[in-house]
């Protein structure tokens, strides 16, 4: 039998666990969040992205129960949540201050949330040896929070918010601190524990790469805005604004008006000296409409001749990016605009083809980039 | 160098302004009484060794055969000790008040506390016997509204008291524990009710551990200056009010017996002695932890 995909927000039968609705949140006049709607499923790991202050920790807040929307309304399993205590909610939150008990060991700290609930010390203490061990904190468990490093503050919050085994857990920014290790593994741990639990994740990160790694779907936000939520192969491939496009990622931005070329076919005059290029786009765009070619870098090849390509222009190299793996050409054309390419370092640095101030020829096929309407 | 003066000032201060008199105090209270100016005998004058060798323990002794000392001591102890508690009790709810107030009432809140401290402390003290007494103000209200028929004895009592150290030391306990109320993190709180506290499970689990060296420090900055209160148990208390500062004004001044007077006041150092140094260990430690 094959897999089934795991996709609750294509199945319109499948109720959302939870279900944000047309949620505003005003702080006096300031408006944090603005005329929310979204859904989130069962089982999901949902991650937020956005820049700083555009609101993603206040809608974690309200979920947990801390604030309550000024217009709108939200539901979990299917019930309003408003005016249900925040220790009345099957949801734990994970603070981006990490907020730990200063007067609790670390031991305390994870077993805070489990004495609540469980008389039983042999189940507790089994729970936050558990914990511990995952967040591989066993040796600082009798430290207080101001005896250990930054870094292990924070597992010490990932830890108790996840010792109780929530039905929905609120991670924010849970892993800012750590380092690539530990961070990818820690990663590794969270989608495990998904998988096994079945919890519902909701995570706020500022690592695009982690929300690519974790999420079954990325929410990108602006300004207390959603502006797109999809997989994060649809975020990264088919944006559907510039502003997300260029939120994810690295991307080349062509500016120009569109005249239908053929089935499904534009082509984009978007300089006057240069030839029109050819974009493949499914959504409609009427003629002469003004738009944004949007490409990413690794779409876009660079040579030392003319190429057989569907676009083609010619620019010289005005810098190169060394990222090891990886490197960028800052390509400069006639008209001043920079397209970025990137090309895999298969070949040791020294014996690459191209060089500062070399002319070369950029190239991408009609379907790499996405045509945004403005 | 700089560093030697900088430890040397705080130790000549203390030297100056304790250690000596201290020492004075205590070579009076092995003296005997004398009728002479001052009222004590051997002096200096008598020349060192002589002087030395004639001081003696017997005011101690006597402390310990007279029962008045003592149960002046105990009852002390046990004023300040239900003075503090009572002050615990009002004092850290207006604290909370405070730290919870919107900020930018705090500075008027916090004034209002000190506001007391622009007057005499006797003035303030008098006119607690202008409301307390039979015809004072607080009797003719409850009169007023029929409450009591009759007016209550407040005055001249134990309660006097005890509402006179209250008033007097509140400021001491609010500020101390506002100060840690305010430092208070409010997400810790609503991490514990996220946790699955309720609001007063969250406040004995978070907020009072976490002002606790604010109460501890209130309790003695009230509990230390109560013990040799004797303004207070003068003025307000009756003639069953037993407080060791009453007892130590009245040798001094009335029986003029000062070797006895300055014995008492060496017993009461020393019994102050052990709150001061667990109060002091605490500041330490709250140094130390980084708080
Ligand atoms: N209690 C409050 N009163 C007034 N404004 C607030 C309050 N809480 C948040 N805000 C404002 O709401 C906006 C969104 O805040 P929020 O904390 O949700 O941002 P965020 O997306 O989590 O940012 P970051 O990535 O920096 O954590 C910010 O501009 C912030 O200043
Ligand atoms: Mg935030």
């Amino acid at each position: 039998m094959a897999e089934t995909v795991f996709a609750p927000w294509d199945d319109p039968t499948e109720r959302p666990l939870i279900r944000f609705r047309n949620v505003t949140k005003r702080f006096g006049d300031f408006t944090a969040i603005d005329d929310l709607t979204l859904d989130i499923f069962e089982r999901e790991f949902f991650a937020l992205l956005g820049p700083s202050g555009c609101g993603k920790t206040t809608m974690m807040r309200m979920l947990a129960g801390f604030e309550n929307p000024t217009d709108g309304a939200i539901e979990l399993a299917g019930q309003d949540i408003a005016g249900v205590p925040a220790n009345k909610r099957a949801v734990n939150m994970m603070f981006q201050s990490y907020a730990l008990f200063p007067h609790l060991s670390v031991w305390d700290n994870i077993a805070f949330g489990l004495r609540r609930e469980s008389k039983d010390k042999a189940a507790i203490a089994a729970r936050v040896e558990e914990m511990l061990k995952l967040t591989r904190l066993e040796k600082f468990a009798r430290r207080k929070p101001h005896q250990i490093s930054g870094g292990q503050r924070q597992r010490v919050a990932l830890a108790r918010s996840l010792a109780k085994a929530p039905k929905l857990l609120l991670l924010d920014e849970p892993l800012g601190a750590l380092d690539a290790k530990l961070r990818e593994a820690t990663q590794f741990e969270l989608m495990d524990i998904q998988e096994k639990t079945g919890t519902t994740f909701v995570i706020v990160t500022h690592d695009q790469e982690e929300a690519m790694t974790v999420a079954s779907r990325v929410a990108v936000m602006d300004e207390g805005r959603v502006m797109q939520v999809a997989t994060p192969e649809r975020i990264y491939e088919a944006p559907d604004s510039v502003y997300v496009a260029d939120f994810i990622g690295d991307v080349n931005l062509l500016h120009g008006t569109a005249t239908p070329s053929g089935n499904d076919t534009y082509a984009v005059t978007w300089a006057a000296n240069e030839a029109p290029v050819q974009a493949a786009s499914t959504r409609p765009l009427s003629s002469g409409q003004t738009c944004h070619l949007a490409i990413r870098p690794e779409k876009v090849a660079i040579h030392k001749d003319k190429p057989e390509a569907d676009n083609a222009v010619q620019g010289k190299v005005l810098d190169i990016a060394y990222l090891g793996n990886l490197s960028t050409y800052h390509v400069e054309l006639p008209t001043g605009d920079i397209i970025k390419a990137q090309v895999a370092n298969t070949r040791r640095i020294s014996r690459r083809d191209f060089t500062w101030e070399d002319p070369v020829w950029v190239s991408w096929t009609k379907t790499a980039g996405v045509l945004l309407a403005e | 160098m700089r560093r030697a003066i900088l430890i040397a000032v705080p130790y000549a201060w203390l030297l100056a302004l304790f250690l000596i008199p201290f020492a004075v105090v205590f070579k009076i209270s092995l003296s005997d009484i004398a009728l002479a100016i001052p009222p004590y005998t051997p002096t200096a004058k008598d020349g060192i060794w002589n002087m030395l060798s004639q001081l003696d323990f017997e005011n101690f002794v006597f402390l310990t055969e007279d029962d008045l000392y003592w149960k002046a001591y105990i009852s002390s102890l046990q004023i300040a000790l239900i003075s503090t508690v009572l002050t615990l009790l009002v004092g850290y709810p207006m604290a909370y008040a405070m730290a919870r107030a919107p900020e930018q009432w705090r500075p008027t809140l916090l004034m209002l506390v000190i506001l007391p401290f622009w007057t005499s402390f006797l003035i303030r003290v008098y006119a607690w016997v202008g409301i307390l007494s039979g015809e004072g103000f607080l009797n003719q209200f409850l009169l007023w509204i029929g409450i009591i028929d009759a007016p209550l004895t407040i005055l001249n009592t134990n309660t006097a008291v005890y509402i006179g150290i209250v008033y007097t030391y509140l400021p001491f306990m609010i500020l101390p524990i506002y100060a840690a109320l305010d430092r208070l993190d409010g997400s810790l709180i609503e991490a514990a009710e996220d946790l699955g506290c309720s609001r007063i499970k969250a406040f004995w689990l978070v907020t009072i551990p976490l002002s606790r060296n604010g109460i501890i420090a209130g309790c003695f900055l009230v509990f230390i200056p109560a013990l040799g209160e004797f303004v207070i148990p003068s003025l307000l208390g009756g003639s069953g009010t037993l407080m060791i500062g009453k007892v130590l004004f009245e040798e001094f001044f009335s029986n003029r017996d000062w070797p006895v007077a300055s014995a008492v006041a060496v017993i009461l150092l020393l019994i102050l002695i052990i709150p001061i140094v667990l109060f002091q260990r605490n500041e330490q430690k709250q140094v130390e932890d980084g708080k």
